[in-house]
């Protein structure tokens, strides 16, 4: 195209500037299999070089395309194998040293978080998974930039309830340990129903056993330019035009992520994985899907109706991105973190956004209950009752689902927990006084559920 | 090729020189223009021009940081971006 467009030029512009459109990460996915072995240290060696071989030019060669697109990439990660599997064979592996050896990894390529401090045990725990995941809280008190994630759940296997006890202890106790920082450890650690291998979003992200060598996966954001499309238009406007306009502006997104994607997978000299198509709200002023939702004609987020805009969302935006790129993967969909969104803080704050709506409008968006601060007094039954919950929804409509919550020590309703950064700020929201613990207890395994008569 | 355009785009006040001043930085770096189109919004001048940097003697870096300085000077705003971005932006 020899031949530039004024206005489209303008619009760019002004989506970047005044609306955040940005690059939300770009995700080096690695795979660890080839690091296996029977020494620890050996295997931590192993890692750590592939990790510095792979990634040592991430950072640079995107800051060098955010400088020539003039576009904001805002993380750079790395998701790598889950490290339960990568040390299983190990003779008493020490999975908090492999955080610690991931943490430094990262450190030293200049990345921002690095995912798949993770195992798989929606149906069941190995030995070495047991083990792992009694690791996982001194592995998040101990590193800065490691997540970590279980599965628990899939609509193949059912819900692993022995899992689901266990990851709330993780979760407690990882709070627990980071108590000085609000319980950020916490905030690194997301358990999962139908987890996705190309994920490239935080804190879920690993790279899945049937994934390439490498590959590099790409995730967009922009909820504060569909809010401004959305804006744009009258209010009498029907929910087909809404529907639409959302379908374009997703478009246009996701294009720009496809091309930095396509762009940096080129300098990297690694293959393009997917783009993963979600909307990423940030806790800057104007850049939340709780303002989409009052863009479209609720009062805040939380109102009745507000289930419906985000289903509506949801779709449109999976509909207009799917055109722009070759490849679409991750979790795609309307990301509803409420520690990360201006919008539902103020709601959560106002009382008006609460964790029973929350959890209705997972059921839609695009994966689950994300970055909610509740009572650091909350029992681990209770917790565990709220991961069941939200493992089930994901099982039984097929999709996934999530759950990254925050017992913050020490704080109760009405106090708010301080992340900073791109976690945000999370008020304190109530949980349900009522004893879940007899019905946790049982352990066992939730069977999976009937893929016909679906009514 | 695609990658080797630019955009330059420069928005404020208008003022004397402003073309004057940006072409011959970029004659300077041996950066050769294309196209130029202007506008006014809302009271402000915007000018964009669509460059080649095939020829250029600096990087892409270079090229940037030396119109941002011209603009800086003048008290303009400027952005430059390659051209590919809104190729793929606003074409299926």
């Amino acid at each position: 195209m020899k031949d530039f467009n004024v206005q489209n030029v303008i619009e760019t512009i002004e989506m970047i500037k005044v609306h955040h459109l940005d690059i939300r990460t770009v995700t080096l996915s690695l795979s660890l299999r080839d690091c296996a072995g029977d020494d620890t240290k050996t295997v931590g060696r192993k890692i750590y070089d592939k990790i510095l071989k792979h990634a040592k030019n991430l950072a640079k060669y995107a800051d060098d395309l955010e400088n020539e697109f003039s576009i904001p990439i805002i993380n750079k990660r790395i998701a790598v194998t889950p490290i339960s599997i990568v040390a299983e064979s190990c003779t008493n592996p020490d999975f908090v040293y492999l955080a610690q050896i991931l943490d430094k990894a990262a450190n030293e390529v200049g990345i921002d978080f690095i995912g798949g401090f993770s195992a798989l045990v929606d149906k069941g725990c190995t030995n070495g998974d047991k083990l792992f995941i009694e690791s996982i809280p001194e592995a998040l008190a101990s590193t800065k930039r490691v997540c970590s994630s279980l599965n628990l759940a899939t609509s193949k296997a059912g819900i692993n309830m022995v899992g689901v006890l266990k990851t709330a202890n993780v979760i407690k106790k990882a709070a627990e340990l980071t108590k000085d920082a609000d319980g950020l450890g916490a905030a690194k650690f997301v358990a999962f129903c139908n987890s996705v291998t190309d994920n490239p979003f935080m804190a879920g992200a690993y790279c899945g056993i049937n994934e390439p060598e490498v590959a590099l996966n790409v995730g967009v954001s922009g909820p504060g330019v569909v809010r401004w499309a959305i804006e744009n238009m009258p209010k009498t406007a029907d929910l087909g035009e809404v529907a639409n306009i959302i379908k374009k502006t997703a478009f246009k997104i996701t294009t720009t992520g496809e091309l930095i994607g396509r762009r940096l997978a080129e300098r990297l000299n690694i293959p393009f994985g997917v783009i993963d198509l979600s909307l990423a709200p940030t806790p800057a002023e104007g850049d939340s899907v709780a303002g989409i939702f009052e863009a479209m004609g609720l009062e805040a987020a939380g109102a009745h109706g507000t289930t419906a805009a985000l289903a509506m969302l949801n779709d449109a935006v999976k509909k207009g991105g799917i055109m722009a790129s070759s490849y679409v993967g991750g979790l795609s969909g309307a990301f509803i973190p409420v520690s990360e969104d201006a919008g539902m803080i103020k709601a959560a704050r106002d009382g008006v956004l609460t964790i029973d709506k929350l959890e209705a409008m997972t059921s839609v968006c695009s994966v689950g209950l994300d970055m909610i601060a509740i009572p650091g007094d909350t029992p681990a039954s209770t917790i565990a009752g709220i991961i069941a919950d939200e493992m089930a929804i994901g099982m039984i409509n097929k999709k996934t689902t999530a759950v990254r919550i925050i017992p913050v020590p020490g704080k109760k309703v009405g106090e708010a927990a301080k992340f900073g950064g791109l976690l945000g700020e999370a008020p304190i929201m109530p949980t349900s006084r009522l004893n879940s613990s007899v019905f946790v207890n049982r352990l066992g395994r939730i069977p999976a559920p009937l893929h016909s008569l679906n009514n | 090729m695609s990658e080797e355009k630019i955009i330059i785009t420069i928005s404020g006040c208008d003022k004397v020189g402003i073309v004057a001043k940006i072409a011959a930085a970029l004659a300077d770096l041996n950066v050769n223009i294309e196209d130029i189109k202007q506008t006014i919004m809302q009271d402000y001048f915007v000018m964009m021009m669509l460059c080649s940097i095939k020829d250029a003697k600096k990087s892409f870096k270079e090229i940037k940081e030396n119109i941002i300085n011209s603009g800086r000077e003048l008290e303009m705003e400027v952005w430059v971006q390659r051209k590919e971005i809104f190729d793929s932006m606003h074409s299926i």
